[in-house]
């Protein structure tokens, strides 16, 4: 808070036409916990305001009351001069803010026009006036320059299509404002260039747009305003001119962080892991997601897998843990072969595999912390029929403290843990059973920077004891934390191969992404 | 039995500490419902608060409990099986069939098992119709919805065909043949506890302790929270759904030779709409039809809950029709409870 570049923070009802909508003094708690302690900001009109600041720093929190899904507890917000109230998303609508959710709000199974106009149809004499419906959604999309027909199911639409029928939606209903929460979390790179296209042309439009993404340095490219939440705090407002990257962190974190460095000091073993020619096929199309890949991982090694969407990271790593089954290849832990193993024998051997979607495939959430974590190791604390107790709580106490949950005890609901939490316990889940080779799929997703550099610091003591480490991320500053070695993947290959002094330009190029800039 | 820790457990410290009476009322909500029941139907009626209509009563319930239970194992795991009832009056035909006798024609005898035999026999007939539901829904991909929808439509088919449509009245056995004593589980009692009642509090011990405390229990429980997180922790999902079909095949396979001895005939009928009862208790015991969360002692309160309202009723003589609108009534608002209990705890998550 001390490193405040300009102190330009808004208070008193804003008198400058330019700003259309204002929030003053917005807390919001949820029973004891404040989300939110009294936050101001601007939003101005045809300009791109980005929201910076870690998981549970409030942002999502103040989203949702700007569009109306929840009221803050005190406070106010002030639309073109006029306090306002917005009790729901349809007051929201009518006021002009549209949201665009994280997770996509399309119907998968319905075509282009009727998600364009879900629940506010055009009606004729007939009923439905599809003809004009369609009209206007064609006249939208050439208006977002984007080949789509209306007439198309969404789910056969790429994800960054979806993404535009989306923005669509916002705009036809003539949207003055429009947040957009991580809109390009799921997104290539030309699609992110296309977003941003779109977004340079609603701004001359006269749209204000409200930005939150944790892709630091891709959300520096639109932003013309830059707020930083802490805790539920707003530590620093800046025009974009004034900023730059490491402002941004300073504010977010409050401290010059460092994600760490490869661990040292320790000899490298034999080879771990070594895939040979390991070819997967595309679930979604033809062709194939890992074409003939070949690595090798030695005992106490930290490698890193960078490459885009799609370039088969996620697929190799469901493969080497068994629950995608190749084509083509080998697969050897130790020298033995393990292809025709399940994933529970591969558990025991000692391969394990922390997935990327911690919601979907890492937790159980009808059950506590404790049973979470002991999960994956029923088998080392049940004797005969029966499991024991103590050995259970031993175990489940052990990993707590190891991989450091910050938790109300075992039997906690997973439910009440952040995100960052949650994800340890997915990790430490699988560090009890005690792996020689450990997999992660973009463990950092979703997490904050503090709860990041834990997870690469228990990575790193892991590989000194010798464990071999292979962790996959699409965030290039990631690469070189704690890896020793970085492998570049790109359309289902090994595009590129580095060491730990490569630059970040280096391994971005051999994926065949560019810096927008 | 005390395996109502793990999920009460979890809720107290995630809910701040405060336990408000209406937390109280709802988190044992069957076991107030079944008081409420006894003193309401005991004031209605003079003969109702009594031991022995207790002991009756509960003989009743064993069967809906003994369904419920193995319904909770499928429901635990997300699923359903909509076959138990069928399966009931199959496996009572079944052993039917069986205590008349099995003519073999090659040699010209006709064999005559002993009970011990013709229960193994029966049993592992429920479970083998559990293990095609199973199968159907855990390999073929089949939702359990439709997979036990059509083995409740064969089971009770090849009940029928078993009999013609008929009814095997002598199931009493014959001293000369040593096939005698099938009337014991359906009659007789142990301490003046029928048998019945004693059969499904094996099972629920059995079944209690299976769920609290073993890594197939765990397994169950991850399985139906989470099956793609279950499977990639190591846990045999596949396994554990054909298992759960196959427990619930057995259940209901205990079920039909008790009910079958207590009546003391087999009918190819008997059990019809079982599936559904069995369903209401498991609900009414505040499992989630989700899967993931219930526990034996809820399921078992559910089925007294259902059992003793609707012998109730039949003692101080109200209609059956009105009967079955009470049912409904009760199940209805167990849902809605359990809706407002488990939706609390998205929220907060």
């Amino acid at each position: 808070m001390t490193t405040q570049v300009t102190d330009e923070t808004p208070h008193g009802i804003p008198d400058d036409p330019e700003i259309v909508l204002a929030a003053r003094n917005v807390a919001k708690s949820f029973g004891a916990v404040q989300a939110l302690k009294g936050v101001n900001f601007d939003i101005r009109r045809g300009q791109v305001t980005t929201l910076f600041g870690e998981n549970g720093a409030g942002k999502s929190t103040l989203m949702k009351i700007l569009s109306g899904v929840q009221r803050p507890t005190t406070g106010e917000l002030i639309l073109e001069g006029r306090p306002v109230e917005i009790n729901t998303t349809v007051e929201a609508r009518d006021l002009g803010i549209s949201i665009i959710h994280q997770e996509l709000s399309l119907a998968p199974n319905m075509n282009v026009r009727d998600n364009i106009f879900m629940g506010r149809e055009i009606r004729g004499p007939g009923g439905v006036n599809f003809a004009e419906e369609e009209r206007q959604t064609r006249a939208l999309m050439k208006e977002l320059e984007e080949d789509i027909d209306p007439l198309t199911k969404v789910e056969d639409l790429r994800l960054g299509q979806q993404q535009i029928v989306e923005i669509a939606r916002a705009l036809s209903v003539n949207s003055r404002i429009l947040i957009m929460d991580e809109p390009t979390s799921a997104l290539s790179a030309s699609e992110v260039e296309v977003l941003f296209k779109v977004i340079n042309d609603l701004k001359t439009k006269g749209v204000s747009l409200v930005y939150i993404s944790h892709h630091l340095e891709e959300a520096l490219t639109i932003t013309d305003h830059a707020v930083v939440l802490r805790d539920g705090v707003m530590t620093a407002y800046a025009p974009r001119n004034e900023i730059d990257l490491e402002w941004i962190v300073r504010n977010m974190v409050g401290e010059n962080f460092d994600l760490g460095s490869p661990p040292t000091g320790h000899e490298m073993g034999a080879p771990a892991l070594e895939l040979k020619g390991l070819t997967v096929p595309a679930t979604a199309s033809a062709g194939n997601a890992v074409d003939g890949l070949d690595l090798t991982v030695r005992a106490g090694e930290v490698v890193c897998i960078y490459g885009l969407m799609g370039a088969g990271r996620t697929e190799t790593m469901e493969c080497v843990a068994g629950r995608l089954n190749a084509t083509k290849g080998e697969i050897l832990l130790h020298g033995q072969e393990v292809s025709h193993l399940s994933i529970a024998e591969r558990i025991a051997a000692g391969l394990v595999l922390v997935p990327e979607d911690r919601q979907r495939d890492g937790l159980v959430q009808t059950m506590t912390v404790g049973r979470n974590l002991s999960l994956a190791s029923i088998g080392n604390f049940t004797k005969g029929f029966l499991t024991n107790l103590r050995a259970e709580a031993g175990i489940i106490d052990r990993s707590i403290r190891e991989v450091t949950v910050k938790t109300d005890g075992p039997g906690a609901a997973i439910g009440s843990l952040s995100g960052g939490n949650q994800q340890k316990v997915v990790i430490g889940k699988m560090l009890a059973t005690k792996p020689s080779v450990i997999l992660l799929d973009e463990p950092s997703r979703g997490i904050d920077i503090g709860a990041k550099a834990e997870v690469f610091r228990i990575l790193a003591d892991h590989a000194k004891d010798g464990m071999a480490v292979v962790y996959s991320t699409s965030e290039v500053g990631e690469c070189l934390a704690i890896a020793h070695r970085i492998i570049v993947m790109r359309r289902g290959k090994i595009a590129a191969e580095f060491t730990h002094d490569v630059t970040k330009e280096a391994i971005m190029a051999a994926s065949g992404e560019s810096l927008v800039a | 039995m005390s395996n109502t820790s793990a999920v009460t457990g979890a809720r107290k410290s995630g809910g701040k500490g405060s336990f408000s009476l209406i937390q109280l009322l709802l988190e044992g909500r069957a076991f107030f419902a079944l008081i409420a029941i006894i003193v309401i139907f005991s004031f209605l009626s003079p003969n109702y608060f009594k031991l022995s209509n207790f002991l009756t009563m509960s003989n009743h319930v064993a069967i809906y409990g003994l369904l419920a239970i193995g319904m909770l194992l499928v429901i635990l795991t997300g699923g359903i099986d909509l076959s138990v009832g069928s399966v009931l009056g199959l496996c009572g035909v079944f052993a039917g069939f069986l205590m008349q006798g099995i003519e073999i024609p090659a040699a010209g005898v006709i064999l005559y098992p002993p009970v011990w035999a013709v229960v193994v026999l029966t049993m592992a007939l429920g479970a083998f119709v559990g293990f095609v539901n199973g199968a159907l829904v855990a390999w073929f991909k089949v939702p359990a919805f439709v997979a036990t929808l059509g083995s409740l439509y064969v089971a009770r088919g090849v009940a029928l065909l078993m009999t013609n449509g008929l009814t095997f009245n002598n199931l009493a056995g014959d001293p000369a043949l040593g096939n005698t004593g099938f009337d014991w589980l359906g009659f007789n009692r142990l301490f003046g506890v029928p048998i019945g009642v004693i059969v499904l509090a094996v099972v629920a011990l059995l079944t209690g302790l299976t769920l609290m405390r073993s890594s197939f229990g765990r397994w169950l429980y991850a399985a139906g929270g989470n099956p793609r997180a279950a499977e990639l922790s190591g846990v045999p999902v596949k396994r554990v759904q054909i298992s759960v079909y196959v427990l619930s095949g057995i259940c209901a396979a205990i079920a039909g030779i008790v009910l079958s001895s207590q009546l003391t005939s087999a009918g190819p009928t008997a059990g019809t709409t079982y599936e559904l009862t069995a369903i209401a208790a498991v609900v009414v015991g505040g499992a989630s039809l989700m899967g993931g969360r219930g526990t034996v002692n809820g399921t078992l309160l559910g089925a007294f809950v259902i059992g003793f309202l609707a012998d109730g009723l039949v003692i101080i003589g109200i209609s059956s029709y009105w009967q079955t609108v009470f049912t409904g009534a009760v199940i209805v608002l167990a849902v809605m409870l359990n809706s407002i209990q488990y939706g609390g705890q998205g929220k907060r998550s």
